[in-house]
């Protein structure tokens, strides 16, 4: 996998975040493990902590294994007026976790973030790389239920 | 050429593609096919439509009747009665769910003209709508020096929040002697409420890649990088098409009509934090590194990407400037007062009836937006305030909404237009609940590098935390003010210069409500 992403891209620090962004995408656990890290760290000749610094920085980087489906809610002010913090707590009694944590059959993560520019939806969430909008607490049950059923 | 009777616009927006519009899109064909319909009816994809329903929305012209809501049960229905019979569905109209209140001001339009007209995915209708004229003329007419001289005469101010006059950031990267020097576009667009860029890249991404085009003539600059939030799929796709057709059309790339400009245009995908839409930390993101600020000066303009002066625009700025250049700054000049000239994208969000976007001339009134673009408050419920701006915006009430929206009436108000969100609330909206919300925002999006916005941002949380569980007291709701007051004298960038605005505002204008919360 690694040497399929590294031969997109020149050797080149301005390139790490896209590295990053490839190998999380394409692992199934959505992260970056510490190899991963090593073998970048090798292709780029940047040092590990560097990496582990912009790791850390932003918010679409993980260190830890995450569940297929990452569940991203967004909690800025326009979609916290329309109730995302209802959407909140359904999500966690349907799935069983809070922000942060990871499904036990390894299915959904649940996260917060900040505004995904989808307000005129509001409440919104994404799920891996699909939107979600208008979001009530009927909705995001049927939306968990299809996407455990179609696992 | 065919001649089609009518051409049907589906607006391919996040919401739709959620909703099935593709589907949906080959449904339709069926079903025109079943009547023998399909050489009169043109089916098009296009950009947003510029309003929101939930879900699949339609334009048909020449008849401009929109649909919203649109299901896949509808269509034997749409086809028989609206393009076999001429007969609107009136029950899926647009305007009736809003008795009429929308105007879509299309003929007052600079940044958003193409939108919800053209494929956004076809070049040909961007160049059959005017577009490339200007990069034309430029080229081929005009020298560097003057296209700057005229988008200076236009007074053409960015849209990226602080509203720093684009010419005048220009001349001083044009007079540079480099081997390199690049534009960096912003559609990082992180400030909640905001999704003006989003839509103009979606809807029409040739506009954006011309004003790069003139921008890069104007300062001497044949590389163009456009920063882009990493969640926003489409663009990032549409963009990519776009780029690649301008290339095969000899439009960008070596040498381009024929002269010796050349530009190579570059996307670049961002990871998630507010702080990389400051153009330091944006820069210091691009060069691989967490996205702290720099210093300044020196300025981007000067050392930028590499080291290199690189001009930072906004997406929306960028896509002023090709009117500026084909119809010339007095056009130009023509919309808003003298110091705030053109036009502005607002996002509406938010208990309005219709949530979407408008763009009016600047100086419009906020009242006036609220009330015709977003066709007012939804059915039943009573305003209270607006959050203009983002979370680095103001909170304002209704004896506020009279001011117009400009950058110097702003001032008066102590507010600022900030990135164009609107986020209206009604009557029984908790302003400390939602100050509250915007002072989790900053807290999770202070980069840390400087102590006064790093401890600066979690005090008020702390603060507001306080207050919002009904144990905050008089000293501290006067705490909150002065850390706000000390983060803004302070801090490193003007993410920690912020938090005062919606703060002041809040206490400013409902203190009453943060009193009545508190513990005495
Ligand atoms: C915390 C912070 C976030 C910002 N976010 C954005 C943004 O998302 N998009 C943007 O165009 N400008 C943003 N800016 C403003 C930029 O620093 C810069 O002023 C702008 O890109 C310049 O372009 P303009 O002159 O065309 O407005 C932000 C500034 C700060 C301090
Ligand atoms: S505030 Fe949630 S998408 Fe913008």
């Amino acid at each position: 996998m690694y040497e399929k992403i590294f031969a997109k891209y020149e050797p080149t620090k301005d390139n790490l975040i896209y590295i990053l962004h490839d190998i999380q995408d394409e692992h199934p656990q959505h992260y970056l493990s510490e190899d991963a890290v090593q073998r970048v760290s090798e292709y780029l000749n940047v040092p590990v902590n560097h990496i582990y610094g912009v790791i850390t920085f932003y918010t679409m980087y993980s260190t830890k294994p995450r569940g297929n489906n990452i569940i991203r809610l967004c909690e800025s002010p326009p979609c916290y007026l329309k109730g995302s913090d209802n959407i909140y707590k359904k999500l966690k009694t349907v799935l069983g976790v809070k922000a942060g944590e990871t499904t036990a059959d390894g299915l959904f993560t649940l996260e917060f973030c900040a505004c995904l520019g989808v307000c005129g939806n509001a409440p919104v969430m994404m799920i891996n790389d699909d939107v979600y909008g208008n979001l009530t607490e009927e909705s995001v049950v049927t939306i968990i239920e299809k996407i455990r059923g179609g696992k | 050429m065919k001649y089609y009777r009518s051409h049907v616009l589906i607006g391919i927006s996040d919401a739709a593609l959620q909703a099935g519009v593709k589907e949906f899109e080959t449904a339709l064909r069926n079903e025109l096919a079943k009547k023998n319909l399909q050489d009169e009816i043109n089916i098009l994809e296009t950009g947003p439509l510029g309003f929101f329903g939930k879900g699949i929305c339609l334009t048909v012209y020449p008849e401009n009747i929109q649909y919203t809501d649109v299901k896949i049960e509808d269509i034997a229905e749409l086809v028989e009665s609206h393009f076999l019979k001429g007969r609107p569905v009136k029950r899926l109209l647009f305007e009736e769910a809003l008795k009429g209140q929308v105007n879509f001001n299309y003929a007052n339009r600079i940044v958003l003209k193409n939108s919800g007209i053209i494929d956004p995915e076809n070049i040909e209708e961007y160049i059959g709508a005017g577009g490339y004229e200007a990069l034309e003329k430029a080229l081929l007419k005009m020298q560097p020096n003057d296209v700057i001289a005229e988008v200076k005469k236009s007074g053409l101010r960015g849209r990226g929040g602080a509203g720093f006059p684009t010419g005048l950031k220009w001349s001083f990267t044009a007079p540079i002697d480099a081997d390199q020097k690049y534009i960096v576009i912003n559609a990082d667009e992180g400030e909640p409420g905001t999704f003006k860029d989003r839509l103009i890249m979606e809807g029409d991404p040739h506009i954006l890649l011309e004003g790069i085009a003139l921008a890069a003539y104007a300062v001497g600059a044949t590389k163009a990088i456009i920063y882009i939030r990493g969640e926003y799929k489409l663009c990032i796709e549409r963009l990519r098409k776009a780029i690649a057709q301008a290339v095969e059309y000899g439009i960008l790339g070596d040498k381009i009509f024929g002269t010796e400009f050349s530009l190579a245009i570059d996307i670049k995908v961002g990871a998630g934090a507010y702080v990389c839409g400051e153009e330091t930390a944006l820069i210091e993101s691009l060069e691989g590194n967490r996205g702290n600020p720099r210093w300044k000066p020196p300025f981007p303009g000067v050392k930028g990407v590499w080291q290199k002066p690189t001009v930072v625009n906004n997406v929306e700025t960028i896509a002023n400037v090709p009117f500026i250049i084909r119809n010339g700054a007095d056009a130009f000049l023509q919309h808003g007062p003298a110091k705030s000239s053109g036009t502005k994208v607002y996002t509406l969000m938010g208990d309005i009836a219709r949530p979407g976007l408008c763009e009016v001339d600047m100086g419009t009134s906020l009242r006036t937006i609220i009330n015709e673009f977003g066709g007012g408050m939804k059915k039943g419920i009573k305003f209270k305030a607006a959050l203009v701006g983002g979370a680095a915006g103001v909170f304002l009430p209704d004896r506020m909404l009279d001011v117009n929206m400009d950058f110097e009436s702003l001032k008066e108000y102590a507010a600022v237009l900030g990135s164009g969100a609107v986020l209206v609330m009604n009557e029984n909206t908790d302003i400390v609940d939602m100050l509250w919300s915007v002072l989790r925002f900053f807290r999770h999006e202070s980069c840390g590098k400087c102590s006064p916005c790093k401890l600066g941002t979690a005090l008020l949380y702390d603060l507001i935390s306080k207050i919002k569980k009904g144990e905050g007291t008089m000293a501290d709701l006067d705490q909150m003010v002065m850390v706000a007051e000390m983060m803004q004298q302070t801090s490193f960038c003007a993410l920690g210069q912020s938090p005062i605005m919606p703060i002041k505002s809040a206490l400013d204008n409902f203190r009453y409500e943060f009193e009545a919360r508190l513990n005495k």
